[in-house]
């Protein structure tokens, strides 16, 4: 059975550097496909996947993925605002990998666009009054 | 002089005040000029809503039966440490404080999840929080321990004491460093990886009365949704920093200590705030009414964010090791862009400071004037102005040789 998932992958500093995603690859004879990444040397790596091929092929390259140290998030938890605690200061707004938050010029509101976002979790303790939640 | 406060006050309980905030003057000011502006507005209002540290608030619980001395015991408030060094019955609670079990930054970098800041906004929120006590027993005050629930509509007073607000101007965030760094300017990422800056700008107080001329002490605002006054200026006042060609501040200077009856301040404009790696804070509401008593005053009110130059600081360095060092100076309207460039390099830029809640602080205030709730004071005392002398120094060490 082929399966396709979206998933959330966050590389310690430490494994920034390393060829995994190759392996991963490689070994498991998994297609992927790359819906965001951002890696900055010394800092902690974030990938966003499209992985598919075999079921059992696609859990092995999981379980592998885990032994490296590499943290998985299943992009179906969701990350939603709190409108009461928000006070649109807008500190989330360069914390954001992929740019969800943006200060609207006439309310000067931050807004929140659900749909950029991928459930990373940046956001929730950058943000001040701790407005942003994690759900699942 | 072009009018009074009490001529204002006359118009305001007449319903006849003219009134704009902050940000509406410049565009009245580009129409019509100073003179004419000047000659129609009677009020400006400005506002700011952003973490500020240096806050706390006063309790006066009431006497228990038997009676128990708080004073020079030990008390929590939601596990959080309270100041003691009063009387029987009144304690202090700061912003910044900590349950003495939160980790800090021994999990690096700490989540300040919950504190002082915390403790106050859910205490003016009118929620029921715990008190415990414990203190040493007199023959006048027998009891040792206390143990109970508090709710801010049964206790005598609850008042919002804070002796650094409102700063005049502050540092723009910056790493220089390879690693992040967690400061109470927010996340800073490496290698200049973004810059956070906050004030309100164009709608901060003292950017609008930059030498003082009418706020003062007993000054009547709006202070966390409710009506406060300024009570001194506040610590680390600064005002002799340079100054632009237009009189305002380019480093941080001025600040001011308010005080008020928070049994009537709203939970929206005193929030709970955390700052990972640092700390927790308190995230206030301020808002000041400046009388347009001369056509000079007028003109610092139409101020905008083009006017307003802010130092660009290395939280890496400098900043930590007390150095003066700045990398550059930057302007509001180019902060309010989303980029700067330091250093040849594009850096995204970030507010700590909430201009929608500025807007919406100094557009309430305008309102309260309009309908007659809120009247003017004048104020009793100047605050120490530029030519004052009065400067911020550092502490001189002089070192105890512990035997």
């Amino acid at each position: 059975m082929i399966v396709s998932k979206k998933i959330v992958l966050h590389f310690p500093s430490r494994l920034v550097d390393q060829p995994i995603v190759y392996r991963l690859i490689k070994e498991y004879d998994l297609s992927f496909n790359i819906l965001k990444a951002s890696v900055i040397p010394d800092e902690e790596g974030l990938l966003v996947l499209e992985l598919s091929g075999e079921q059992s092929n696609y859990d092995k390259g999981i379980k592998y993925l885990t032994k490296t140290g590499v943290k998985i998030q299943s992009l179906s938890q969701n990350v939603l605002r709190n409108e009461s605690r928000c006070t649109h200061c807008g500190a989330c707004i360069t914390i954001c990998p992929t740019n969800a938050f943006e200060l609207d010029k006439i309310s000067r509101q931050v807004i929140f666009i659900n749909e950029k976002c991928i459930a990373c979790g940046l956001c929730i303790k950058a943000c001040p009054p701790r407005a942003m939640e994690l759900h699942f | 002089m072009l009018r009074t406060i009490t001529e204002i006050n006359e118009k305001l309980k007449a319903g006849k005040a003219i009134i704009t905030t902050a940000e509406e003057i410049i565009d009245v000011v580009k129409e019509k000029g100073v003179a004419l502006a000047a000659k129609e507005v009677d009020i400006v209002t400005t506002g700011t809503f952003s973490p500020m540290c240096s806050s706390g608030a006063y309790f006066n619980i009431g006497h228990t039966k038997p009676r128990i001395k708080l004073g020079g015991g030990h008390v929590c408030i939601n596990d959080v440490p309270a100041y003691t060094g009063f009387a029987a019955t009144d304690i202090f609670i700061g912003a910044n404080a900590l349950p003495d079990n939160d980790p800090r930054n021994r999990l690096y970098p700490g989540e300040f999840n919950y504190g002082g800041g915390h403790v106050i906004e859910e205490i003016v929120a009118g929620e029921d929080v715990q008190l415990v006590a414990n203190s040493y027993g007199t023959d006048c005050y027998p009891r040792k321990k206390l143990a109970t629930w508090l709710n801010i509509n049964d206790i005598n007073q609850a008042v919002l004491f804070n002796p650094r607000n409102a700063y005049q101007n502050y540092n723009v965030a910056v790493n220089l460093s390879n690693k992040t760094l967690y400061t109470y300017m927010g996340i800073l990422k490496p290698k200049l990886g973004n810059a956070n800056f906050s004030t309100a700008g164009q709608l901060s107080p003292l950017f609008n009365d930059p030498y003082y001329k009418t706020i003062g002490i007993g000054t009547r605002v709006f202070l966390g949704g409710g009506i406060g006054y300024i009570a001194w200026w506040g610590t680390q006042h600064n005002p002799n920093a340079p100054r632009n060609n237009l009189g305002i501040p380019s480093r941080p200077a001025a600040t001011l200590a308010f005080i008020g009856d928070l049994k009537q301040m709203k939970q929206k404009w005193l929030v709970g705030t955390s700052m990972i790696g640092y700390g927790v804070t308190l995230t206030v509401g301020i808002g000041i009414p400046i009388p347009i008593l001369s056509d000079e005053i007028l003109k610092f009110t139409s101020i905008t964010d083009a006017d307003i130059t802010a130092p660009v600081v290395d939280y890496s360095k400098a900043y930590p090791q007390c150095n003066p060092d700045i990398l550059t100076e930057v302007n509001y309207a180019q902060l309010r862009s989303g980029n700067i460039t330091i250093k040849g390099k594009k850096v995204p830029t970030a507010s700590l400071s909430s201009y929608a809640g500025a807007v919406s602080i100094a557009t309430n205030l305008k309102q309260w004037l309009q309908d007659g709730k809120f009247l003017l004071s004048e104020p009793v005392a100047p605050i120490p102005g530029s030519g004052s002398g009065y400067q911020l120094k550092p502490l001189v060490e002089r070192p105890i040789r512990i035997q």
